[in-house]
């Protein structure tokens, strides 16, 4: 079964194609079975929720690369009522692994910037799978001194693997671009609000992600480097990637408790994502209430924060 | 392997010194597996006499090499790392770095003088698990950067990490952007700060603080980048150029001002603090 990307889901797919077969078998015995279709339908759903509040770290991984995920590009359409995109760095390139542009969202201009991943394998080669080059965070960087210069907030969605790993990306400064990125925004004079909405990997992320407010999707994920890469480095084994994943803490709901993120937003199942209507206002209107609350402050007093907010993340003895 | 060829290096000027030659032990340069002896090794200033491969020093023998004697003054002496995610393994690693290189952590900051110039200095210790950066290494950095501030001094970090330490998590990524914002204010200040790029920087110290500065110095044949060569290589199977990496390499691409060896660091920063200072014109 090729929809068979997640083993925990099997069961409900299973019940799905049993409730198909039972339509079937309705037209052709003419009987009508509708009330109990919609109700097995009605305890599918509760089933599929109730093992969504369950989920192991490394289903949350899972679903936070699921490939069906919404992109950036859906969440703009969805939140932004005119958007025009912006391109490239004006030194290199234009990357298609982080997009950028403005328009206005609750009747307010902002900028907006994320990352982009494809939606086939056609788009991700293109896309280079969601994992910008130097020129990506040049043209980010680009966009936010803009921002900056118009007064108009900056939203960002998070999701990549992480920063392009190439020899290319090398040869053009790719540390020198990440770092100018976090520079840039850790003392940005307009507020900046990020959505976590799939993969936050590692330095990659984080130049996306100095923000004053961090909302992440409650089935997706952060973290210093990929599960794999931790278990290949510590445990020299790849494959115990799943046991990584509960050790380095990457789900939303413990980077909310340790306070590395602001807000967590609940998601449905992820086939119901975007049709949510619930989801899609709660989103709404967290990014709304964010906005509103960071452009009443004062420019020096909203860069203050920001740099006590980062300051005081990180864990020791005195 | 079977292909390099083993060097040796004319042990005349060593003859004297062969007794400490003896008690000490020979071993291969790691670059280019020249034999060398501990006795010569300290002779040469800590770098291999046939190719020049800088061996890895600690944290200490870098700010004694660079600072006037007895000006140094060491800062958050007592700040030691937890174990926040309760991380399997992590504490017994910990005790191992310390019990291996007699520090508390990775990093040594504080305050001292060069040539007579007031600064504020820090340098990482690659023996101390890889280097890398956890929640105590970005923290003694950006207080050292504040207090630099505080005190109106320039501030040089000499720099040598594996990256974020992967046991804390994104606590330890998150000291990339608290570093780089601690840069920020240094820069606001209007504060001279130098970084000196070390074998090895990779991984998120280069893609922060490392690469901020005003003034970037690599030593030489120092490997510099974000993703290491082993990664590049197993994730994109390109083969990579001889080199590649290298300060020398880096200076070629415009990514840092200067490569210099490093016995010339001092005289070097001696000269640009100086500049930075004004010079003596009426």
């Amino acid at each position: 079964m090729a929809k068979n990307k997640f083993e925990f889901e099997a069961p409900y797919l299973l019940l799905e194609s049993k409730l198909d077969e039972l339509r079937k078998l309705s037209v052709q015995l003419n009987t009508d079975f509708s009330a109990e279709i919609a109700n097995i339908e009605k305890r599918l759903d509760q089933m599929r929720e109730e093992r969504y509040q369950h989920l192991t770290p490394w289903e949350q991984v899972l679903l936070a690369r699921d490939v069906d995920r919404p992109t950036t590009k859906d969440y703009i359409k969805l939140l932004c009522s005119d958007f025009i995109e912006l391109h490239g760095d004006r030194l290199y390139g234009d990357d298609p692994a982080i997009i950028g542009g403005i328009g206005i969202i609750d009747g307010r201009a902002v900028t907006v910037v994320g990352h982009q991943k494809g939606r086939d394998t056609k788009e991700n080669i293109n896309n280079n799978f969601g994992m910008p080059r130097p020129e990506g965070y040049r043209k980010a960087h680009r966009l936010l001194l803009e921002a900056e210069k118009f007064g108009r907030p900056v939203l960002t969605f998070i999701n990549t693997p992480g920063a392009d790993p190439g020899m290319g990306a090398e040869e053009r400064g790719q540390a020198w671009a990440i770092s100018e990125m976090l520079l840039c925004l850790s003392s940005l004079r307009v507020p900046v609000v990020s959505v976590v909405t799939g993969e936050g990997g590692s330095g990659g992320a984080l130049a996306l992600s100095v923000a004053d407010r961090i909302i992440m999707l409650s089935n997706t994920v952060f973290s210093v480097a990929s599960p794999e890469t931790c278990a290949s480095i510590l445990l020299r084994d790849s494959k115990r990637a799943d046991e990584m994943a509960a050790s380095l803490k990457i789900n939303a709901k413990s980077l909310y408790d340790m306070g590395i993120v602001d807000e967590v937003i609940e998601e449905p199942p992820r086939q119901y994502l975007l049709e949510s209507t619930a989801f899609v206002q709660t989103l709404e209107n967290s990014i709304k209430r964010h906005l509103d609350e960071l452009c009443s402050l004062d420019v020096s007093e909203l860069v203050e924060l920001r740099y006590r907010r980062f300051r005081k993340i990180g864990k020791f003895n005195e | 392997m079977f292909n390099k060829k083993r060097g040796y290096i004319d042990l005349s000027n060593a003859k004297k010194n062969q007794a400490a030659l003896d008690s000490e032990g020979n071993f291969s340069c790691p670059s280019c597996s020249a034999w060398i002896s501990e006795a010569q090794k300290i002779q040469n200033n800590d770098f291999c006499p046939r190719c020049s491969y800088h061996f890895a020093v600690s944290a200490w023998e870098r700010i004694h090499a660079i600072c006037d004697e007895n000006s140094f003054e060491e800062w958050d002496a007592n700040v030691s790392s937890v174990n926040p995610l309760e991380f399997p393994g992590y504490e017994e690693k910990l005790a191992k770095a310390q019990e291996e290189t007699g520090l508390i952590e990775g990093i040594v900051t504080g305050r001292g003088s060069i040539g007579g110039f007031d600064v504020v200095i820090g340098a990482m210790d690659s023996r101390f698990m890889m280097g890398s950066m956890g929640s105590v290494v970005g923290e003694k950095i950006c207080h050292a950067m504040e207090k630099a501030i505080q005190y109106s001094l320039p501030c040089i970090i000499f720099c040598c990490s594996g990256g974020a330490r992967m046991q804390e998590g994104m606590f330890s990524l998150i000291q990339m952007a608290k570093t780089s914002a601690a840069v920020g204010r240094l820069h606001e200040a209007g504060l001279l700060y130098i970084s000196i790029l070390t074998h090895p920087t990779t991984g998120g110290v280069t893609a922060s603080f490392a690469s901020l500065a005003d003034i970037i110095i690599a030593e030489t044949g120092a490997l510099i980048g974000f993703t290491g060569p082993r990664v590049i290589q197993q994730t994109t199977g390109q083969i990579l150029p001889p080199g590649f990496q290298r300060s020398e390499y880096l200076i070629k691409h415009g990514m840092v001002d200067l490569v210099q060896p490093r016995v010339e660091v001092r005289s070097l920063l001696i000269r640009l603090l100086n500049v930075h200072q004004g010079g003596n014109h009426g």
